[in-house]
């Protein structure tokens, strides 16, 4: 399928990314020619194949509902770029 | 000099059995890695953390309790890929967009193997997020291949190749999503297995496709794989995907026999793009377990076209998802300059990600948006789906299957980078174990007119691990390219 | 022309676990910021989740009391989108197989009885609370909400009033809160109510463009809400505007709904099964075993408290209606109190206190054994009633103990015949214009000869006795 500038535009708006002009050319040939590749898949037949996601059928793996205390506050948010001890922060997020 | 080369060309388990018995002390041994780093790295740069002094203090206090030592891995200095999570000692995925960031926690691999003692020398160069198969992908610079520093060591898992090879530890731990274990391992000369999915806990495992990941070791031979995947396997109730069934037990089932062992051919694996040097060396791999008593069998396996195809819209999809948590909030780097809360998101994320990784979240955002899911992921997924039913088949008739790892030997630097499909097409001979979940070995067979390391892949049915390492093991019972060092007979 | 109303529920509950969905935290309400977290719910790279059983379970249970049939293979979805309180920008939440489908709900209103159909019921994750912080115009995000579990319950647009929206989350609530899956605490979020609602020409069968309101959180702002936005797109259609699909927000204190400025970029969740987590099979005898463990509803409830207590239908209604009220009824009953008097204190005595106080019958601090002590008093005489509605009252923002509290204040009633006896001699004697009076056939002076010797006890004698004494000696 042909790759145009307006839908490489709307998957890095829903990625959260923002190319350059130039990058953005480039990335869309780049899509184009990997996507072409793909479409071998379009020959194999699966009609009868059902889409299979976990590779072993495992199932039913859970815990018991029983709390296990954590790291404390400092720890978990020592790594925040910006913060102020307590919580993380953002720039207006809120309406 | 010459005894702390012939300390660092031993195996990890013959160092391990020379520091129980008192030859060697975990001090020394640690010593003698951190000289060799100091005189290797500004040739190979594997590293990007370095823990020389805590990897010295860990020595000494394991030195202490020697005689209690359980594990034939106690006292044996190693490495971590940097994308696996090691409390208090900055975790990168050698991404800008993780800064600093120091994890609070240990991954369990790292805790496994924490608990058999080792000693951990430091956090290891990788593709930006494992996504690469020249480890040039990473913000810290590119890796080189020990055996010729104009080469790439392979990737993701570039830095542990190079630095188990450039004998600056003497294991490794890595992670393989579609290869990156196992062709690194080949084109630096050493052995690295990719366990079956689930059995080593990817907890702390920094995710890149989540139900390809495996975490697993690049050693000097079969045997220290054996000895490391028995620390490191086993169910972890923090990783739902682990598997609930019995480990341990490989080092000592390594017996090297393989009489009667099948062992399959898939033709589509020795066609076209072969090097032909690889083509020869792999066969003739074959043939040394042939002579042990193996049985060879040519087989067809049809969906080779399939996997590259399938392996990457199902990775970029998974990644595309893992990886939009890197947001500069809560964690990590924060661009400057942004306006507000959207501007900052895309700042972080368009300056803190290398084009491969933007290339593939792009890839993957699509094939997962409205409109294209069903003709792209929802397809994938069945071509995975397809693959499976082809490799049960093959283990119908096979108990393990033969191939080249890569279809070439390491190319040099910035050769492959230009053209990103060309780049995915050499994943070939490895992506389908991932999609298959299968156990995939790595182990050195030759070299090439150049003198680079060859690879030769095994792999085997599911829970197979046992199988592959004793055909390796055999195979390195009769071989000495394992044994290869970059630095040569003069060494010694 | 007239306009038909048509509405769909999408409900979000707190599961009442004690840790949350896909890690070990607890879910406890309020706390610092940031105190009920753990790297696996801030979503911090390596991380992974595993699913709480107990989540299951009571997923499992609303969905079979809601008559719906459970999904017996059924597995988690992400959903990704990038928002600060989401901290892996994605949310696990179930899209392909939800865990139950295909139930109902049967409610009656003033309109008689409905059917509302039960579209699905899925189990996911909570997000965290953003602040805003005027003074530095930042954001601050809390996590300790995130992977709170929720249940999302979706019907079907069948409702066509306010009233039946209500009823419908009125025998939601009850059935929840039957079952212990929640504590459904509007207050705190625990269920949360996205209202779509849609217009149509009277007898249509086409559905017109749907708006989604949010941030509902009573079920005043509910019905409000509902009748501003029916009125406000009808409004539109006879000005022959059209409706635009949008999300809506509802502004309590505007009393009306505003447009939240939908962003250029559509949305695009991206779902695909999520990978961390294999699928749960949930086998025939699972169910089972829930079946068995499911508690008697409302309705039955209702119906026993009918036959079992003679308890009037309005009475048996009411108290079944609520789960805190159940459960104090039946505390007081098991401890020994007759069932027509503990429903008599409850629906009066004591809902009008609440009333008063606008409390919730879960936050009210008396307890059915401190109620079960005073009604015994009045029935073995220690206290008359009116004394019994004074301590009641005295005793109820504190649950002091009745016996002490009577015993402590000299309430007991007056059992000493000679003092009754001798107190109307005095009164009698005080008031010969009224015994005269009584004399001549008035009865209504009884009454005021009471009263006044009542007056005399300070209202500590047993009325009765004291109408009996006073009669004897007039007639005497």
């Amino acid at each position: 399928m042909k790759i145009t500038a307006e839908l490489v535009e709307h998957v890095s708006q829903l990625s959260r990314l923002r190319l350059p002009q130039e990058e953005k050319e480039r990335m869309t040939g780049e899509l184009e020619g990997i996507l072409a590749y793909m479409e071998v898949l379009n020959t194999l037949d699966t009609r009868e194949v059902e889409p299979l996601s976990h590779i072993f059928p495992i199932k039913n793996v859970w815990r018991e509902d029983e709390v296990i205390p954590s790291q404390t506050r400092q720890e978990l948010l020592k790594n925040a770029p910006t913060g102020n001890g307590e919580t993380f922060l953002v720039p207006k997020a809120v309406e | 000099m010459s005894e702390m080369r012939e300390l660092l060309e031993l195996t990890a388990l013959e160092l391990g059995a020379a520091v129980k018995k008192g030859d060697v002390s975990a001090e020394e041994a640690t010593r003698t890695a951190l000289e060799a780093m100091e005189e290797r790295e500004g040739a190979l740069n594997c590293f990007i953390t370095r823990t020389g002094e805590q990897a010295l203090e860990r020595a000494k206090s394991l030195q202490a309790r020697v005689k209690e030592a359980k594990s034939p891995l106690y006292g044996v200095p190693m490495a971590f890929k940097d994308n696996i999570c090691t409390r208090g000692v900055k975790t990168s995925c050698a991404s800008r967009i993780l800064g600093d960031f120091t994890p609070p926690y240990q991954a369990t691999a790292a805790e496994r193997m924490e608990a058999a003692g080792c000693i951990c020398l430091g956090k290891l160069n990788m593709d930006e997020f494992a996504m690469g198969s020249t480890t040039e992908t990473s913000f810290y610079g590119p890796t080189r291949n020990p055996w010729d520093t104009k080469r790439v060591p392979g990737g993701s898992s570039g830095g542990a190749a190079a630095a188990v090879a450039g004998r600056e530890c003497w294991y490794a731990l890595g992670s393989d999503t579609g290869g990156s274990i196992r062709q690194p391992a080949s084109y630096c000369g050493v052995t690295g297995i990719k366990p079956t999915y689930g059995r080593v806990s990817r907890y702390g495992l920094v995710a890149y496709a989540s139900s390809l990941d495996q975490i697993g070791p690049l050693a000097r031979s079969a045997a220290d794989c054996a000895a490391v995947l028995d620390v490191l396997m086993g169910k972890d109730p923090r990783d739902s995907t682990s598997l609930d069934v019995p480990a341990g037990g490989l080092l000592a089932s390594l017996t090297g026999d393989v009489r009667g062992l099948k062992i399959g051919l898939p033709t589509g694996c020795f066609g076209q793009g072969l090097d032909s040097q690889v083509h020869r060396a792999v066969l003739q791999a074959a043939d040394v377990l042939k002579s042990r008593g193996a049985q060879l069998i040519e087989f067809d396996f049809p969906v080779m076209e399939y996997v590259v195809p399938a392996y990457y819209i199902i990775a970029a999809a998974e990644a595309s998802s893992n990886l939009s948590r890197f947001d500069g909030v809560k964690y990590g780097w924060r661009a400057e300059g942004y306006e507000d809360l959207a501007d900052l998101y895309c700042r972080t994320r368009t300056q803190g990600f290398g084009t491969e990784v933007k290339r593939r979240i792009l890839l993957g955002t699509f094939v997962l948006s409205s409109g294209y899911y069903d003709a792209y992921y929802k397809k994938a997924l069945q071509a995975k789906g397809v693959i499976k039913r082809a490799f049960d088949e093959a283990f119908r008739h096979c108990d393990v299957l033969l191939t080249p790892v890569s279809p070439t030997t390491a190319p040099r630097l910035g050769e492959s980078l230009s053209d990103p499909l060309q780049m995915y097409l050499s994943d070939i001979d490895t992506v389908s174990v991932n999609l298959a979940g299968l156990p995939g070995l790595s182990m050195p067979c030759g070299v090439d007119g150049a003198g680079l390391p060859i690879g030769c892949q095994l792999i085997g049915p599911p829970l197979g691990e046992a199988v592959l390492l004793n055909a390796a093991h055999a195979f390195q019972l009769e071989t000495d390219w394992h044994k290869r060092s970059p630095y040569g007979k003069e060494a010694f | 022309m007239t306009w038909e109303t048509v509405i769909g529920l999408e409900t979000h509950v707190e599961l009442a676990t004690r840790t949350k969905i896909f890690c070990a935290c607890t879910t406890a309400f309020g706390g610092e910021p940031n105190t009920h977290c753990c790297p696996v719910c801030m979503g911090m790279p390596g991380t992974l989740p595993v699913v709480n059983r107990k989540v299951v379970e009571y997923a499992c249970r609303a969905g079979l009391a809601l008559n719906c049939t459970i999904t017996r293979r059924n597995r988690f979805d992400r959903k990704n989108y990038f928002y600060p309180d989401l901290p892996k920008a994605y949310q696990i939440s179930q899209l392909y197989l939800p865990i139950a489908r295909d139930g109902h709900v049967e409610i009656e209103t003033e309109g008689g009885k409905d059917t509302i159909r039960i579209h699905e019921l899925h189990m996911e994750e909570d997000a965290g609370k953003l602040v805003h912080d005027p003074w530095t115009d930042q954001t601050r995000c809390d996590y300790n909400r995130c992977g709170v579990p929720l249940i999302e319950i979706v019907t079907e647009p069948d409702f066509r009033t306010a009233e039946q929206v209500i009823a419908y989350l009125e025998q939601l609530k009850s059935t929840l809160e039957y079952l212990g899956v929640s504590d459904c605490k509007m207050q705190e979020g625990s269920l949360r109510c996205d209202v779509n609602l849609s217009v149509r020409p009277a007898g249509s069968r086409e559905l017109g463009t749907r708006t989604e309101m949010k941030n509902l959180n009573s079920f005043k702002a509910i019905t409000r809400a509902i009748q501003y936005e029916a009125r406000r797109q009808i409004e539109l259609l006879e000005e022959g505007k059209r409706v635009v699909q949008e999300t809506r927000r509802w502004d309590d204190n505007k009393d009306a709904t505003f447009s939240m400025r939908s962003k250029e970029d559509a949305q695009d969740y991206r779902y695909f099964p999520e990978p961390d987590l294999p699928p749960l099979e949930l086998s025939e005898a699972y169910l089972e075993e829930l079946r068995a463990k499911q508690p008697e509803m409302a309705g039955a409830r209702k119906e026993r408290y009918q036959r079992e207590y003679g308890l009037p239908e309005y009475d048996a209604g009411l108290i079944t209606g609520q789960k805190a009220l159940v459960d104090f009824f039946e505390a007081a009953v098991d401890l020994g109190a007759p069932a027509r008097e503990v429903s008599n204190w409850m629906l009066g005595e004591m809902m009008r206190r609440l009333k008063e106080e606008g409390l919730e019958p879960r936050q009210m601090k008396l307890t059915a054994d401190n109620l079960a002590s005073l009604i015994q008093m009045v029935e073995e005489g220690v206290i008359n009633r009116n004394t019994a509605a004074k301590v009641f009252r005295a005793v109820f923002p504190d649950n002091a103990d009745v016996r002490d509290y009577v015993h402590k204040h000299g309430l007991e009633q007056v059992q000493d015949m000679s003092l009754v006896k001798r107190t109307v001699e005095e009164v009698l004697a005080e008031h010969p214009d009224a015994v005269a009076d009584f004399r001549q056939g008035s009865q209504k002076i009884l009454g005021f000869l009471i009263g006044q010797t009542m007056a005399r006890l300070k209202g500590k004698a047993d009325p009765r006795a004291v109408s009996q004494e006073v009669r004897q000696q007039l007639e005497g």
